[in-house]
């Protein structure tokens, strides 16, 4: 792993992560964390979807036109969610229940289009594939922070293994919605205070 | 399914709030909800868009993609017609109503990546709505979703000078009271509950 690999990494999954960072693709980060499983299938969902789009992205950035690049982008990045739609489909058809619309809802995550944009385009292929990655497993993390902790306090359980036992009380609100927009401040708060932008110029919600 | 489309209307208000129930549309809430007037603008962009966009994708769907048992395409092609929905009436406005193009206008191309728009389409062929249900389901959303946009707006004008905790300005704090916004609407569920 060289140099700008490993910089790829850390800034993708801890500087300029999506969620905490830029408050990017939070719509699925609220809908799908109270089950930890739900999460983490989105997650590995999230994470293919925007390496091999920003690897097509990348691969085709010479011969896109540059007044058509979104909507190519966004035909690559819809390729890619209807695979993982089919696959859930297939395999696992109760997660694919589970997870209802927000599988295709992955196609407006503004993660992905965010980081063709703004990576993929000026960046070789290998480049853009392991940005992709990166930035998909921030993304990750953050899914499954919040999903341990809405479905151990909501549930009491961890993947569904029940940790805490008879005698604890469900949170119910933390299944709920406000639960995770509660628990998605608190992780917003919690790393602006523990990772201080430096530049102090990104902060703040961007669309 | 055979809820009645007020029903569905209403609770798409109330009870399946887009962005207080289902979390959509979050990214434009959080960025455009710190002035009333352009929340407004934008919320009602949104609704008119979800009106006939969740009617041309309606059709599309049970008369194209159906019969040719192409249904795994509807991602690509109700982006596409949202896109190109969108496209034409910032075209139209712009060419006609030059009033409503400055209201309206800079936050068209917004509303194509706005997850609410596609999420409608997505929920209504889960939910297999009829036709004037999938109207009654769209036309709903997108009031709710400006209620809440609004709503959120005014909050955030009233409490715009005060200080908060280190780090918990802008976004944190907009999530905080949406979560509140999100509890006080969770009041509302007695009155009707779809799925």
């Amino acid at each position: 792993m060289n140099h700008k690999t490993k910089k790829i990494f850390t800034l993708g999954i801890w500087e300029d992560n999506a969620i905490y960072r830029q408050i990017l693709g939070i719509c699925s980060a609220l809908a799908v964390t109270n089950l930890m499983l739900n999460a983490f299938v989105m997650s590995l969902g999230l994470i293919f979807v925007t390496a091999f789009s920003e690897l097509t992205v990348s691969v085709l950035r010479q011969y896109t036109p540059k007044h058509i690049r979104m909507m190519v982008q966004t035909l690559i990045i819809s390729a890619y969610v209807i695979m993982v739609d089919l696959f859930l489909k297939a395999f696992f058809p109760s997660i694919s229940e589970a997870l209802g619309p927000y599988v295709g809802l992955i196609i407006t995550n503004c993660i992905i289009m965010g980081r063709c944009e703004s990576f993929a385009q000026k960046n070789t292929p290998v480049y853009a594939f392991a940005d992709g990655i990166a930035s998909g497993m921030g993304y990750g993390i953050v899914l499954m922070l919040i999903a341990f902790v809405r479905e151990l306090l909501g549930f009491g359980s961890i993947f569904g293994i029940n940790i805490l036992g008879d005698s604890w009380v469900s949170w119910t609100l933390m299944i709920m919605p406000p639960g995770a927009f509660f628990m998605l401040a608190i992780v917003v708060w919690v790393s602006k205070n523990l990772f201080p932008d430096k530049s102090d110029k990104k902060g703040g919600a961007k669309a | 399914m055979d809820i009645h489309p007020v029903t569905i209307f209403f609770a798409a208000i109330f009870t399946n709030n887009m962005i207080l129930a289902n979390f959509l549309g979050m990214c434009s809430f959080i960025a455009v909800s710190s002035d009333i007037r352009t929340s407004l603008s934008l919320g009602q962009a949104v609704t008119f868009v979800l009106a006939f966009t969740t009617i041309i994708n309606y059709l599309l769907y049970h008369y194209v993609l159906l019969p040719l048992q192409l249904e795994y395409l509807r991602f690509i092609v109700f982006i596409i017609v949202i896109a190109a929905f969108v496209q034409l009436v910032e075209m139209v406005i712009d060419r006609y109503f030059q009033g409503l193009y400055y209201a309206l206008g800079i936050f068209l191309p917004l509303i194509t990546v706005n997850c609410a728009i596609l999420g409608v389409s997505l929920f209504m062929v889960i939910r297999s709505y009829n036709l004037v249900q999938s109207l009654a389901f769209g036309i709903g959303s997108g009031l709710g979703w400006l209620l809440a946009i609004v709503a959120m707006a005014g909050i955030r004008q009233k409490i715009k000078n005060n200080p908060f905790p280190k780090g918990l300005e802008g976004a944190g704090i907009t999530l905080i009271i949406t979560g509140l916004m999100a509890l006080a609407f969770i009041g509302f569920s007695g009155i009707v509950t779809l799925q």
